[in-house]
Protein backbone atom coordinates (compact mmCIF):
# COMPACT_ATOMS: atom_id res chain seq x y z
CA UNK A 1 0.00 0.00 0.00
CA UNK A 2 1.15 3.53 -0.79
CA UNK A 3 2.22 5.27 2.44
CA UNK A 4 0.03 8.21 3.37
CA UNK A 5 2.82 10.03 5.15
CA UNK A 6 6.35 9.65 3.89
CA UNK A 7 9.10 11.10 6.07
CA UNK A 8 12.61 10.79 4.70
CA UNK A 9 15.96 11.98 6.05
CA UNK A 10 14.32 14.69 8.12
CA UNK A 11 16.51 16.71 10.43
CA UNK A 12 15.87 19.88 12.37
CA UNK A 13 18.43 22.18 13.96
CA UNK A 14 17.47 24.98 16.34
CA UNK A 15 19.92 27.69 17.19
CA UNK A 16 19.28 29.34 20.51
CA UNK A 17 21.67 31.93 21.89
CA UNK A 18 24.50 30.93 19.58
CA UNK A 19 24.14 27.28 20.63
CA UNK A 20 22.99 24.77 18.07
CA UNK A 21 20.63 22.04 19.18
CA UNK A 22 19.98 19.13 16.89
CA UNK A 23 16.35 18.35 17.65
CA UNK A 24 15.82 15.78 14.90
CA UNK A 25 18.39 13.79 12.99
CA UNK A 26 17.81 11.51 10.01
CA UNK A 27 14.22 10.53 10.69
CA UNK A 28 12.72 8.05 8.25
CA UNK A 29 9.17 6.86 8.71
CA UNK A 30 6.29 5.73 6.56
CA UNK A 31 2.72 5.75 7.79
CA UNK A 32 0.07 3.72 6.00
CA UNK A 33 -3.49 4.98 5.66
CA UNK A 34 -5.52 4.18 8.77
CA UNK A 35 -2.48 3.40 10.88
CA UNK A 36 -2.22 4.43 14.53
CA UNK A 37 1.33 5.55 15.34
CA UNK A 38 2.59 6.67 18.75
CA UNK A 39 5.74 8.74 19.08
CA UNK A 40 7.21 7.83 22.45
CA UNK A 41 10.13 9.33 24.32
CA UNK A 42 11.21 11.53 27.22
CA UNK A 43 10.66 15.26 26.99
CA UNK A 44 13.19 16.96 24.75
CA UNK A 45 13.49 13.99 22.39
CA UNK A 46 11.97 15.92 19.52
CA UNK A 47 8.67 14.05 19.24
CA UNK A 48 6.64 17.26 19.28
CA UNK A 49 9.13 18.83 16.88
CA UNK A 50 8.51 15.99 14.45
CA UNK A 51 4.74 16.37 14.84
CA UNK A 52 4.97 20.12 14.24
CA UNK A 53 7.00 19.48 11.12
CA UNK A 54 4.34 17.09 9.79
CA UNK A 55 1.66 19.63 10.72
CA UNK A 56 3.55 22.27 8.74
CA UNK A 57 4.11 24.67 11.64
CA UNK A 58 7.87 24.48 11.50
CA UNK A 59 9.50 22.98 8.42
CA UNK A 60 12.47 20.64 8.81
CA UNK A 61 16.00 21.95 8.19
CA UNK A 62 16.66 19.10 5.77
CA UNK A 63 14.80 16.13 4.35
CA UNK A 64 11.24 15.87 3.10
CA UNK A 65 7.78 15.17 4.44
CA UNK A 66 5.26 14.11 1.83
CA UNK A 67 1.58 13.68 2.68
CA UNK A 68 -0.71 12.06 0.11
CA UNK A 69 1.85 12.70 -2.59
CA UNK A 70 2.31 16.40 -1.80
CA UNK A 71 5.22 17.88 0.14
CA UNK A 72 4.12 19.61 3.34
CA UNK A 73 4.55 23.38 3.11
CA UNK A 74 2.08 24.88 5.53
CA UNK A 75 -0.53 23.81 8.09
CA UNK A 76 -3.80 22.73 6.56
CA UNK A 77 -7.13 21.09 7.32
CA UNK A 78 -6.01 17.83 5.70
CA UNK A 79 -3.98 17.23 8.88
CA UNK A 80 -6.25 17.90 11.87
CA UNK A 81 -4.26 18.97 14.91
CA UNK A 82 -5.18 18.34 18.56
CA UNK A 83 -3.08 20.17 21.14
CA UNK A 84 -2.33 19.32 24.74
CA UNK A 85 -3.54 22.80 25.74
CA UNK A 86 -6.83 22.15 23.86
CA UNK A 87 -6.46 25.47 21.98
CA UNK A 88 -10.20 26.01 21.89
CA UNK A 89 -11.27 29.55 21.08
CA UNK A 90 -12.56 30.81 24.43
CA UNK A 91 -14.81 33.43 22.82
CA UNK A 92 -16.76 30.81 20.89
CA UNK A 93 -19.31 28.43 22.33
CA UNK A 94 -18.74 24.69 22.04
CA UNK A 95 -20.96 24.62 18.96
CA UNK A 96 -19.14 27.54 17.32
CA UNK A 97 -15.75 26.00 18.03
CA UNK A 98 -16.74 22.80 16.26
CA UNK A 99 -18.36 24.68 13.38
CA UNK A 100 -15.42 27.04 12.84
CA UNK A 101 -13.48 24.86 10.40
CA UNK A 102 -16.63 24.17 8.39
CA UNK A 103 -17.46 27.87 8.25
CA UNK A 104 -13.97 28.51 6.92
CA UNK A 105 -14.72 25.95 4.21
CA UNK A 106 -17.92 27.93 3.49
CA UNK A 107 -20.18 24.91 3.75
CA UNK A 108 -23.93 25.57 3.68
CA UNK A 109 -25.37 26.46 7.08
CA UNK A 110 -27.85 23.60 7.27
CA UNK A 111 -25.10 21.12 6.53
CA UNK A 112 -22.86 22.62 9.20
CA UNK A 113 -25.63 22.41 11.78
CA UNK A 114 -26.30 18.79 10.92
CA UNK A 115 -22.63 17.81 11.12
CA UNK A 116 -22.08 19.66 14.39
CA UNK A 117 -25.16 18.05 15.94
CA UNK A 118 -23.93 14.60 14.97
CA UNK A 119 -20.51 15.29 16.50
CA UNK A 120 -22.01 16.71 19.69
CA UNK A 121 -24.03 13.54 19.96
CA UNK A 122 -21.10 11.24 19.25
CA UNK A 123 -18.78 12.89 21.77
CA UNK A 124 -21.49 13.25 24.44
CA UNK A 125 -21.35 17.04 24.34
CA UNK A 126 -25.01 17.71 23.58
CA UNK A 127 -25.71 19.38 26.91
CA UNK A 128 -22.75 21.71 26.50
CA UNK A 129 -23.63 23.05 23.07
CA UNK A 130 -24.03 26.69 24.16
CA UNK A 131 -21.37 26.72 26.87
CA UNK A 132 -18.06 28.49 26.64
CA UNK A 133 -14.82 26.52 27.07
CA UNK A 134 -14.15 28.13 30.46
CA UNK A 135 -17.19 26.28 31.83
CA UNK A 136 -15.88 22.85 30.78
CA UNK A 137 -13.55 20.38 32.48
CA UNK A 138 -10.28 19.42 30.82
CA UNK A 139 -11.71 16.17 29.49
CA UNK A 140 -14.73 17.95 28.01
CA UNK A 141 -12.50 20.55 26.40
CA UNK A 142 -10.44 17.88 24.74
CA UNK A 143 -13.63 16.24 23.46
CA UNK A 144 -14.57 19.55 21.85
CA UNK A 145 -11.09 19.85 20.33
CA UNK A 146 -11.42 16.34 18.90
CA UNK A 147 -14.88 17.13 17.55
CA UNK A 148 -13.45 20.28 15.96
CA UNK A 149 -10.92 18.35 13.90
CA UNK A 150 -13.34 15.51 13.15
CA UNK A 151 -15.71 18.07 11.66
CA UNK A 152 -13.12 18.77 8.97
CA UNK A 153 -13.06 15.09 8.04
CA UNK A 154 -9.29 15.21 7.60
CA UNK A 155 -7.75 11.84 6.76
CA UNK A 156 -4.92 12.45 9.25
CA UNK A 157 -5.06 13.37 12.92
CA UNK A 158 -1.98 14.78 14.62
CA UNK A 159 -2.22 14.68 18.39
CA UNK A 160 0.35 16.35 20.63
CA UNK A 161 0.10 14.74 24.09
CA UNK A 162 -3.64 15.36 23.97
CA UNK A 163 -4.44 13.57 27.21
CA UNK A 164 -1.29 14.61 29.07
CA UNK A 165 -3.03 17.08 31.35
CA UNK A 166 -5.97 14.83 32.29
CA UNK A 167 -6.47 12.62 35.32
CA UNK A 168 -6.06 8.89 34.74
CA UNK A 169 -9.76 7.99 34.68
CA UNK A 170 -10.70 10.72 32.21
CA UNK A 171 -7.65 9.75 30.26
CA UNK A 172 -8.65 6.11 29.87
CA UNK A 173 -12.13 7.25 28.98
CA UNK A 174 -10.88 9.46 26.18
CA UNK A 175 -8.44 6.83 24.96
CA UNK A 176 -11.37 4.44 24.49
CA UNK A 177 -13.36 7.21 22.82
CA UNK A 178 -10.47 7.87 20.45
CA UNK A 179 -10.12 4.19 19.57
CA UNK A 180 -13.85 4.05 18.88
CA UNK A 181 -13.59 7.05 16.56
CA UNK A 182 -10.51 5.64 14.91
CA UNK A 183 -12.19 2.29 14.27
CA UNK A 184 -15.21 4.05 12.83
CA UNK A 185 -13.46 6.55 10.54
CA UNK A 186 -10.15 4.75 9.93
CA UNK A 187 -8.03 7.86 10.05
CA UNK A 188 -4.25 7.82 10.23
CA UNK A 189 -3.24 9.03 13.65
CA UNK A 190 0.14 10.24 14.85
CA UNK A 191 -0.05 10.52 18.59
CA UNK A 192 2.73 12.00 20.73
CA UNK A 193 3.01 10.73 24.29
CA UNK A 194 5.53 10.11 27.01
CA UNK A 195 3.35 7.49 28.66
CA UNK A 196 4.49 3.96 27.83
CA UNK A 197 1.18 2.46 28.87
CA UNK A 198 -0.78 4.89 26.73
CA UNK A 199 1.30 4.04 23.68
CA UNK A 200 0.79 0.29 24.14
CA UNK A 201 -2.92 0.75 24.76
CA UNK A 202 -3.41 2.74 21.57
CA UNK A 203 -0.85 2.15 18.86
CA UNK A 204 -0.35 -0.17 15.92
CA UNK A 205 3.29 0.84 15.95
CA UNK A 206 5.27 2.64 18.64
CA UNK A 207 8.15 4.82 17.49
CA UNK A 208 10.65 5.13 20.35
CA UNK A 209 12.81 8.22 20.01
CA UNK A 210 16.24 9.05 21.39
CA UNK A 211 17.15 12.14 23.37
CA UNK A 212 19.21 14.77 21.55
CA UNK A 213 19.70 14.35 18.79
CA UNK A 214 16.18 13.04 18.27
CA UNK A 215 16.44 9.92 16.17
CA UNK A 216 14.32 6.80 15.90
CA UNK A 217 15.69 4.31 18.41
CA UNK A 218 13.30 1.50 17.63
CA UNK A 219 9.94 0.90 16.04
CA UNK A 220 7.83 -1.62 17.96
CA UNK A 221 4.75 -3.21 16.39
CA UNK A 222 1.91 -4.02 18.74
CA UNK A 223 -0.19 -6.90 17.50
CA UNK A 224 -2.39 -7.48 20.55
CA UNK A 225 -6.09 -7.31 19.67
CA UNK A 226 -8.07 -4.36 21.01
CA UNK A 227 -9.39 -3.63 23.56
CA UNK A 228 -6.03 -4.31 25.17
CA UNK A 229 -5.84 -5.35 28.77
CA UNK A 230 -3.16 -3.40 30.66
CA UNK A 231 -3.01 -6.15 33.29
CA UNK A 232 -2.23 -8.94 30.79
CA UNK A 233 1.17 -10.62 30.69
CA UNK A 234 1.76 -9.68 27.09
CA UNK A 235 1.00 -6.02 27.81
CA UNK A 236 3.38 -5.96 30.75
CA UNK A 237 6.19 -7.71 28.92
CA UNK A 238 6.00 -5.06 26.25
CA UNK A 239 5.82 -2.39 28.90
CA UNK A 240 9.06 -3.66 30.45
CA UNK A 241 10.79 -3.77 27.11
CA UNK A 242 9.74 -0.24 26.27
CA UNK A 243 10.56 1.02 29.76
CA UNK A 244 14.16 -0.12 29.31
CA UNK A 245 14.42 1.72 26.01
CA UNK A 246 12.85 4.90 27.33
CA UNK A 247 14.81 4.86 30.60
CA UNK A 248 18.09 4.80 28.71
CA UNK A 249 17.07 8.01 27.00
CA UNK A 250 15.66 9.51 30.17
CA UNK A 251 18.98 8.98 31.97
CA UNK A 252 20.86 10.66 29.13
CA UNK A 253 18.37 13.49 29.48
CA UNK A 254 19.03 13.69 33.21
CA UNK A 255 22.82 13.76 32.77
CA UNK A 256 22.43 16.50 30.21
CA UNK A 257 20.23 18.50 32.56
CA UNK A 258 22.97 18.40 35.19
CA UNK A 259 25.76 19.34 32.78
CA UNK A 260 24.14 22.31 31.06
CA UNK A 261 21.15 24.37 32.10
CA UNK A 262 18.10 23.42 30.09
CA UNK A 263 17.33 25.49 27.03
CA UNK A 264 13.62 24.88 27.26
CA UNK B 1 -32.52 36.26 56.96
CA UNK B 2 -29.01 36.03 58.29
CA UNK B 3 -27.77 36.90 54.83
CA UNK B 4 -29.96 40.03 54.66
CA UNK B 5 -28.72 41.15 58.05
CA UNK B 6 -25.13 40.62 56.99
CA UNK B 7 -25.67 42.66 53.84
CA UNK B 8 -27.43 45.39 55.77
CA UNK B 9 -24.55 45.48 58.19
CA UNK B 10 -22.04 45.67 55.33
CA UNK B 11 -23.81 48.61 53.70
CA UNK B 12 -24.14 50.37 57.05
CA UNK B 13 -20.44 49.90 57.55
CA UNK B 14 -19.79 51.48 54.15
CA UNK B 15 -21.90 54.49 55.12
CA UNK B 16 -20.10 55.09 58.39
CA UNK B 17 -17.18 57.20 57.17
CA UNK B 18 -19.22 59.44 54.81
CA UNK B 19 -21.86 60.06 57.49
CA UNK B 20 -19.27 61.00 60.10
CA UNK B 21 -17.53 63.35 57.67
CA UNK B 22 -20.85 64.96 56.69
CA UNK B 23 -21.75 65.43 60.34
CA UNK B 24 -18.43 67.15 61.06
CA UNK B 25 -18.88 69.32 57.97
CA UNK B 26 -22.44 70.23 59.01
CA UNK B 27 -21.27 71.03 62.53
CA UNK B 28 -18.47 73.29 61.29
CA UNK B 29 -20.87 75.24 59.05
CA UNK B 30 -23.78 75.43 61.50
CA UNK B 31 -21.59 76.93 64.20
CA UNK B 32 -20.02 79.37 61.76
CA UNK B 33 -16.56 77.94 62.42
CA UNK B 34 -15.85 78.14 58.68
CA UNK B 35 -17.09 80.89 56.43
CA UNK B 36 -20.11 79.52 54.48
CA UNK B 37 -18.77 81.29 51.39
CA UNK B 38 -15.68 79.11 51.59
CA UNK B 39 -17.47 75.93 52.63
CA UNK B 40 -21.28 75.97 52.62
CA UNK B 41 -23.19 73.48 54.78
CA UNK B 42 -24.03 70.10 53.23
CA UNK B 43 -27.72 70.92 53.57
CA UNK B 44 -27.18 74.11 51.58
CA UNK B 45 -25.34 72.15 48.89
CA UNK B 46 -28.14 69.60 48.66
CA UNK B 47 -30.74 72.35 48.44
CA UNK B 48 -28.77 74.02 45.68
CA UNK B 49 -28.32 70.73 43.86
CA UNK B 50 -32.07 70.16 43.92
CA UNK B 51 -32.72 73.68 42.68
CA UNK B 52 -30.11 73.21 39.92
CA UNK B 53 -31.84 69.98 38.89
CA UNK B 54 -35.40 71.32 38.78
CA UNK B 55 -36.86 73.34 35.91
CA UNK B 56 -36.37 77.09 36.29
CA UNK B 57 -39.84 78.11 35.14
CA UNK B 58 -43.32 76.99 36.19
CA UNK B 59 -45.02 74.38 34.04
CA UNK B 60 -46.95 75.95 31.18
CA UNK B 61 -48.79 73.41 28.97
CA UNK B 62 -49.15 75.90 26.14
CA UNK B 63 -45.38 76.18 25.75
CA UNK B 64 -44.07 72.62 26.11
CA UNK B 65 -44.98 69.08 27.07
CA UNK B 66 -44.64 67.87 30.64
CA UNK B 67 -41.56 65.72 30.03
CA UNK B 68 -39.79 68.47 28.13
CA UNK B 69 -40.54 70.82 31.01
CA UNK B 70 -39.35 68.28 33.57
CA UNK B 71 -36.00 68.03 31.83
CA UNK B 72 -35.62 71.74 31.21
CA UNK B 73 -33.56 72.31 34.34
CA UNK B 74 -30.13 73.86 34.03
CA UNK B 75 -28.32 70.79 35.32
CA UNK B 76 -29.99 68.48 32.83
CA UNK B 77 -28.94 70.79 30.00
CA UNK B 78 -25.40 71.01 31.28
CA UNK B 79 -25.11 67.26 31.81
CA UNK B 80 -26.50 66.64 28.34
CA UNK B 81 -24.04 69.10 26.78
CA UNK B 82 -21.10 67.49 28.57
CA UNK B 83 -22.18 63.95 27.74
CA UNK B 84 -22.71 64.88 24.11
CA UNK B 85 -19.12 66.09 23.86
CA UNK B 86 -17.75 63.04 25.68
CA UNK B 87 -19.66 60.59 23.49
CA UNK B 88 -18.87 62.28 20.17
CA UNK B 89 -15.21 62.81 21.09
CA UNK B 90 -14.83 59.27 22.41
CA UNK B 91 -16.46 57.73 19.34
CA UNK B 92 -14.33 59.74 16.92
CA UNK B 93 -11.18 58.93 18.91
CA UNK B 94 -12.03 55.23 19.01
CA UNK B 95 -12.96 55.05 15.34
CA UNK B 96 -9.54 56.54 14.52
CA UNK B 97 -7.56 54.53 17.07
CA UNK B 98 -9.06 51.07 16.57
CA UNK B 99 -8.11 50.39 12.94
CA UNK B 100 -4.68 51.96 13.39
CA UNK B 101 -4.09 49.93 16.53
CA UNK B 102 -5.19 46.70 14.84
CA UNK B 103 -2.91 47.36 11.88
CA UNK B 104 0.03 48.32 14.08
CA UNK B 105 -0.47 45.29 16.29
CA UNK B 106 -0.75 42.86 13.41
CA UNK B 107 1.87 44.25 11.04
CA UNK B 108 5.41 44.89 12.17
CA UNK B 109 6.23 47.24 9.29
CA UNK B 110 3.28 49.49 10.01
CA UNK B 111 4.19 49.38 13.69
CA UNK B 112 7.74 50.54 13.01
CA UNK B 113 6.45 53.25 10.68
CA UNK B 114 4.03 54.82 13.16
CA UNK B 115 5.46 53.97 16.55
CA UNK B 116 8.08 56.78 16.82
CA UNK B 117 5.51 59.47 16.06
CA UNK B 118 3.07 58.00 18.56
CA UNK B 119 5.71 57.74 21.25
CA UNK B 120 6.43 61.46 20.81
CA UNK B 121 2.80 62.60 20.79
CA UNK B 122 1.48 60.26 23.47
CA UNK B 123 3.11 61.89 26.53
CA UNK B 124 1.67 65.31 25.66
CA UNK B 125 -1.33 65.76 27.98
CA UNK B 126 -4.51 66.58 26.01
CA UNK B 127 -4.78 69.77 28.10
CA UNK B 128 -1.58 71.02 26.46
CA UNK B 129 -3.43 71.03 23.15
CA UNK B 130 -5.85 73.72 24.40
CA UNK B 131 -4.08 76.75 22.89
CA UNK B 132 -3.65 75.01 19.56
CA UNK B 133 -7.22 73.74 19.54
CA UNK B 134 -8.59 77.28 20.05
CA UNK B 135 -6.25 78.61 17.38
CA UNK B 136 -7.42 75.95 14.94
CA UNK B 137 -11.10 75.65 15.79
CA UNK B 138 -12.02 78.90 17.54
CA UNK B 139 -14.57 78.60 20.34
CA UNK B 140 -17.56 76.30 20.84
CA UNK B 141 -17.87 72.55 20.48
CA UNK B 142 -15.19 71.87 17.85
CA UNK B 143 -12.11 72.64 20.02
CA UNK B 144 -13.66 70.86 23.02
CA UNK B 145 -14.42 67.75 20.99
CA UNK B 146 -10.95 67.90 19.42
CA UNK B 147 -9.38 67.75 22.89
CA UNK B 148 -11.59 64.83 23.90
CA UNK B 149 -10.70 62.97 20.71
CA UNK B 150 -7.03 63.28 21.66
CA UNK B 151 -7.77 62.18 25.21
CA UNK B 152 -9.61 59.04 24.08
CA UNK B 153 -7.37 58.22 21.11
CA UNK B 154 -4.14 57.19 22.83
CA UNK B 155 -5.45 54.82 25.51
CA UNK B 156 -7.54 52.97 22.92
CA UNK B 157 -4.64 52.87 20.48
CA UNK B 158 -2.02 51.63 22.93
CA UNK B 159 -4.25 48.92 24.35
CA UNK B 160 -5.37 47.74 20.94
CA UNK B 161 -1.75 47.37 19.82
CA UNK B 162 -0.89 45.49 23.01
CA UNK B 163 -4.00 43.31 22.68
CA UNK B 164 -3.21 42.20 19.15
CA UNK B 165 0.46 41.65 19.95
CA UNK B 166 -0.38 39.49 22.95
CA UNK B 167 -2.72 37.09 21.18
CA UNK B 168 -1.72 33.62 22.36
CA UNK B 169 0.15 31.83 19.57
CA UNK B 170 -1.78 28.63 20.21
CA UNK B 171 -5.00 30.20 18.85
CA UNK B 172 -3.21 31.28 15.72
CA UNK B 173 -1.74 27.82 15.25
CA UNK B 174 -5.12 26.18 15.79
CA UNK B 175 -6.81 28.52 13.32
CA UNK B 176 -4.09 27.99 10.72
CA UNK B 177 -4.42 24.24 10.95
CA UNK B 178 -8.19 24.62 10.52
CA UNK B 179 -7.45 26.44 7.28
CA UNK B 180 -8.24 30.03 8.27
CA UNK B 181 -7.46 32.72 5.70
CA UNK B 182 -5.77 36.00 6.67
CA UNK B 183 -9.11 37.79 6.88
CA UNK B 184 -10.75 35.08 8.98
CA UNK B 185 -7.70 34.98 11.22
CA UNK B 186 -7.91 38.72 11.76
CA UNK B 187 -11.66 39.07 12.25
CA UNK B 188 -12.49 35.87 14.09
CA UNK B 189 -9.32 35.12 16.02
CA UNK B 190 -7.08 38.16 16.56
CA UNK B 191 -9.89 40.66 17.11
CA UNK B 192 -11.88 38.66 19.69
CA UNK B 193 -8.68 37.54 21.41
CA UNK B 194 -7.66 41.20 21.73
CA UNK B 195 -11.07 42.34 23.00
CA UNK B 196 -10.20 42.30 26.72
CA UNK B 197 -7.30 44.69 26.06
CA UNK B 198 -9.34 46.87 23.72
CA UNK B 199 -12.12 47.23 26.27
CA UNK B 200 -9.62 48.19 28.95
CA UNK B 201 -8.36 50.85 26.56
CA UNK B 202 -11.89 52.06 25.93
CA UNK B 203 -12.53 52.32 29.64
CA UNK B 204 -9.39 54.37 30.23
CA UNK B 205 -10.19 56.38 27.10
CA UNK B 206 -13.67 57.38 28.19
CA UNK B 207 -12.34 58.20 31.66
CA UNK B 208 -9.77 60.52 30.10
CA UNK B 209 -12.46 61.99 27.83
CA UNK B 210 -14.50 62.82 30.90
CA UNK B 211 -11.58 64.60 32.56
CA UNK B 212 -10.83 66.53 29.39
CA UNK B 213 -14.43 67.61 28.81
CA UNK B 214 -14.58 69.39 32.17
CA UNK B 215 -11.36 71.29 31.46
CA UNK B 216 -12.35 72.05 27.88
CA UNK B 217 -15.67 73.48 29.03
CA UNK B 218 -13.90 75.82 31.40
CA UNK B 219 -12.17 77.39 28.43
CA UNK B 220 -13.92 77.02 25.11
CA UNK B 221 -17.69 76.91 25.61
CA UNK B 222 -20.48 78.49 27.64
CA UNK B 223 -22.47 75.54 28.84
CA UNK B 224 -21.77 72.12 30.31
CA UNK B 225 -20.86 71.09 33.83
CA UNK B 226 -17.29 72.35 33.62
CA UNK B 227 -18.42 75.75 32.45
CA UNK B 228 -21.12 75.90 35.15
CA UNK B 229 -18.83 75.38 38.13
CA UNK B 230 -16.37 77.94 36.82
CA UNK B 231 -19.23 80.40 36.30
CA UNK B 232 -20.43 79.74 39.84
CA UNK B 233 -16.99 80.68 41.16
CA UNK B 234 -17.27 84.09 39.52
CA UNK B 235 -20.45 84.73 41.48
CA UNK B 236 -19.01 83.20 44.64
CA UNK B 237 -21.73 80.52 44.63
CA UNK B 238 -19.69 77.93 46.44
CA UNK B 239 -22.79 75.79 47.07
CA UNK B 240 -23.36 75.57 43.33
CA UNK B 241 -19.70 74.70 42.70
CA UNK B 242 -19.95 71.74 45.04
CA UNK B 243 -23.38 70.76 43.69
CA UNK B 244 -21.88 70.80 40.18
CA UNK B 245 -18.92 68.73 41.30
CA UNK B 246 -21.30 66.24 42.83
CA UNK B 247 -23.13 65.94 39.50
CA UNK B 248 -19.82 65.45 37.69
CA UNK B 249 -19.00 62.64 40.10
CA UNK B 250 -22.37 60.95 39.57
CA UNK B 251 -22.02 61.17 35.81
CA UNK B 252 -18.52 59.71 35.96
CA UNK B 253 -19.81 56.85 38.08
CA UNK B 254 -22.65 56.25 35.61
CA UNK B 255 -20.21 56.14 32.67
CA UNK B 256 -17.91 53.75 34.47
CA UNK B 257 -20.64 51.35 35.49
CA UNK B 258 -22.03 51.49 31.95
CA UNK B 259 -18.62 50.51 30.60
CA UNK B 260 -18.41 47.80 33.21
CA UNK B 261 -21.69 46.31 32.04
CA UNK B 262 -20.61 46.45 28.42
CA UNK B 263 -17.40 44.75 29.48
CA UNK B 264 -19.22 41.95 31.25
CA UNK B 265 -21.52 41.45 28.31
CA UNK B 266 -18.81 41.35 25.66
CA UNK B 267 -16.47 39.24 27.78
CA UNK B 268 -18.94 36.72 29.10
CA UNK B 269 -16.66 34.03 27.63
CA UNK B 270 -13.67 35.30 29.58
CA UNK B 271 -12.17 33.29 32.42
CA UNK B 272 -12.18 36.07 35.00
CA UNK B 273 -15.90 36.77 34.70
CA UNK B 274 -18.49 34.47 36.24
CA UNK B 275 -21.40 33.63 34.01
CA UNK B 276 -24.82 33.38 35.56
Amino acid sequence: MQPQIHISKVSKVFSTGGRKVVALDDINLEVSPGEFICLLGPSGCGKSTLLNAIAGFSPPTAGSIVVDGRPVQAPGPDRGMVFQEYALFPWMTVEKNIAFGLEIKKQPKAQIREKVSALLEMLKLKDFRDRYPKDLSGGMRQRVAIARVLALDSPILLMDEPFGALDSLTRRNLQDELLRIWTKFRKSIIFVTHSIEESIYLADRIVVMTYRPGTIKKIVSVSMPRPRDPSSVEFNDLKKELALLVMEEQSRHNQNEIKVPAAD
Amino acid sequence: MKNILARLYASLQGLLVPVVLLAIWQYLSAHAIVNPQILPAPTAVIAKWWEYLLPTEAFDPSRSGYLAWLFSGEMIHDAYASMYRVVVGFLVGTVLALPLGLLMGANDRIYKLFNPLIQILRPIPPIAFIPLSILWFGLGNPPAIFLIVIGAFFPVLMNTIAGVRHVDGIYIRAARSLGASQTTMFLRVMLPAATPYILTGARIGIGTAFIVVIVAEMIAVNNGLGYRILEAREFFWSDKIIAGMFTIGLLGLAIDSGMNRLNNYLLKWHRGIESN
